[in-house]
């Protein structure tokens, strides 16, 4: 065993090239044992290429990875303590679903009965013991998702890395599997690294994520650290909506800013950010749900007038795109808890509103 | 009111007629008990009995299908390689020129074939001394050649539709590359392979234009003798031979037929059963 120092996966310096194409450029990642920790991204960000290269089907043209200590240079897919979820979930068509699953263990030297019984736990894992016999055309997508799932585990893998595991399912599945991944996850305490482009499957499964764009980390976080602070604008857009304003600082007064925003025709408070001078041209950004709308006017520090142009009624909410006086649009979420005919929405189209948010809440993006 | 198409209708019967007449009157004259094969002379059954006792035909139809059982197997193994390198192998140096080598013989005039496929051997006869007389052998070898492209055809397609990560799933779970070969690949194309197979041995069974190049003395396959005979004329035991591989042949398509769409329609009941079930 390594020290308490040594993370259980190190990335270093990893990069990879195909042709004069780039994928992957100078990546640095380090994961805890035990961690469900995602790579998120758009198409082509360098995602399933840098999992591709933790599973060994491609080498690295540049760096070196680390599994539990050990240099996995010029090691073969067939010989790492790491298994994969695919994408297709690349079940093997003429085998039964137990045969799936008990195909990894062939490899090692376990007595037949210890490989039966270790075949029937992986099916009462995944709940598929009545479809053991079945063969894979014979069973629903979800039930497939399960069977590569319990074969990849099935071998007591050190890491599970899974390919876009949600995206191939239908919503309401997909809901119900989240929590079941996360419930097999905490009970086999195997790490998980996870691909993926969706940012609400990332945010509720995942410990830690990695926001990946053309072939590099741009933030490493927590879903919350993610979310409430974003390190650059790419970021915050990328997670959730929000809406983005240019910005000017005025003058920095302990922990508050007083920043300039034309889009909203004067001065306003914000939570300044470490390296921020005056007179510095930033972005202030704001998430749709830390906006207040009201159709008079708060006691509030930060207060805007602005017209409803758009709105989306949901039910449970509503999302308001309201004209500022300098004609951009902000986004406005507002939850409708209240019931009534005239009171069930804090505004209607064409109103005058009254939009007010902390200072707290306004993201300071210098990048 | 659907108009009925009378044109594509007349277009197809003519179509019918033009390819099964023949074969029909083939069938019926294998019943005329005349020994001229256009006079009808009443029926009968003595041809087929002749047929039965000539040691001739017996011996033909044994070496025909002993070189198809052979050549087709040969001709699937190194077809199969060939089609999983061209499939699996997306770039290497020569990959085009390869494969259209290897399709050429597709368009390759089978005159041709066997005229160079004639000249190799008996090159090959004088600089080793090996094959010293042509028959069974230099045959066998050139079926091997020219049916082989036909399972690589097969193969390559059927490779092109496998999803490459089942494969790179066997790797991931301990297997060693030929470990997958024969877990994973080898069962998943089998059905090409053994529509390859049956490709390879029809056409090894019929072919008269590269056999009769590459035969020697002694080496008479079927098809070479109803050649030889029919330069003689037609007689009714030729008709009677050819009916009863006619029939052959469509019993056996027909069995496939039937068997290939049972399994399908089993698959999709299946399939159906299974998304109905839920989960």
């Amino acid at each position: 065993m390594s020290g308490e120092a040594e993370p259980f996966i190190r990335i270093e310096n990893v990069a990879k090239s195909f042709g004069s194409f780039q994928a992957v450029k100078d990546v640095n990642l380090t994961v805890a044992r035990g961690e469900i920790f995602s790579l998120l991204g758009g198409s082509g960000c360098g995602k399933t290429t840098l999992l591709r290269m933790l599973a060994g089907f491609e080498d690295p043209t540049a760096g070196r990875i680390f599994i539990d200590g050990q240099d996995m240079s010029g090691i073969p897919p067939w010989e790492r303590p790491v298994h994969m979820m695919f994408q297709s979930y690349a079940i093997f068509p003429h085998m039964s679903v137990e045969k799936n699953i008990a195909y990894g263990l062939k490899h090692e030297r376990i007595s037949a009965a210890d490989r039966a019984a270790r075949v029937a736990e992986m099916l009462d894992l995944v709940q598929l013991t009545p479809f053991a016999k079945r063969k894979p055309h014979q069973i629903s997508g979800g039930q497939r998702q399960r069977v590569a799932l319990a074969r990849a585990l099935a071998r007591q893998p050190k890491l599970l890395l899974l390919d876009e595991p949600l995206a191939a399912l239908d919503k309401k599945l997909r809901e119900h599997t989240q929590f079941e991944l996360m419930s097999i996850q905490a009970r086999t305490g195997v790490t998980f690294i996870v691909v993926t482009h969706d940012q609400e499957e990332a945010m509720t499964l995942s410990d830690r994520i990695a926001v990946m764009d053309r072939g590099e980390v741009r933030q490493v976080g927590t879903p919350t650290e993610i979310y409430e602070y974003p390190a650059s604008r790419f970021v915050a857009g990328f997670i959730g909506a929000i809406s983005t304003f240019p910005a000017r600082v005025i003058r920095l007064t302990g922990d508050l800013a007083e920043v300039d925003i034309p889009a909203m025709d004067g001065t306003f408070a914000a939570r300044a950010t470490p390296g921020l001078t005056e007179g510095q041209e930033i972005t202030v950004a704001l998430r749709p749900e830390k906006v207040a709308i009201a159709k008079t006017c708060p006691d509030a520090v930060n207060v805007v007038e602005g017209q409803v142009k758009d709105l989306a009624y949901f039910g449970k909410d509503s999302l308001y795109r309201v004209t500022l006086p300098g004609g951009d649009l902000i986004a406005v979420h507002a939850v409708n808890a209240r019931r009534g005919p005239d009171t069930a929405r804090p505004a209607d189209w064409d109103d005058k509103v009254w939009l007010s948010f902390e200072p707290a809440s306004a993201i300071i993006l210098t990048d | 009111m659907t108009r009925r198409p009378v044109f594509l209708i007349t277009v197809l019967c003519f179509g019918f007629a033009f390819f099964y007449i023949p074969i029909l009157s083939m069938m019926v004259y294998s019943f005329n008990d005349s020994r001229l094969a256009t006079v009808w002379g009443g029926f009968s059954t003595r041809w087929y009995a002749s047929l039965f006792s000539n040691r001739q035909v017996g011996a033909a139809l044994l070496l025909s299908v002993q070189i198809a059982l052979i050549s087709a197997t040969m001709a699937t193994i190194l077809g199969a390689m060939a089609g999983i390198a061209l499939a699996r192998f997306r770039k290497f140096r020569g990959r085009t020129i390869f494969s259209g080598m290897v399709t050429a013989p597709l368009i390759m005039p089978e005159v041709i074939t066997g005229i160079s496929l004639l000249m190799f051997f008996i090159m090959l006869a004088q600089i080793t001394g090996w094959p010293g007389q042509r028959g069974f052998t230099t045959i066998t070898l050139a079926h091997i050649t020219f049916s082989m492209v036909f399972v690589t055809t097969v193969v390559h397609a059927r490779m092109s539709q496998m999803d490459r990560s089942i494969e790179e799933a066997a790797m991931d779970l301990g297997s060693r590359p030929w470990q997958v070969l024969k877990d994973v690949t080898l069962p998943v194309i089998s059905p090409a392979l053994v529509s390859g197979w049956l490709l390879a041995f029809t056409i090894s069974l019929d072919d008269v234009v590269i056999t009769s190049f590459t035969t020697g003395p002694g080496a008479t396959t079927l098809p070479l003798l109803i050649w030889s005979k029919v330069k003689l004329g037609v007689t009714p035991d030729i008709n009677a031979l050819a009916t009863l591989i006619v029939v052959t042949v469509g019993l056996c398509v027909a069995l496939a037929g039937w068997l290939m769409s049972r399994a399908e329609r089993r698959r999709l009941a299946e399939e159906r059963l299974a998304y109905r079930a839920g989960g």
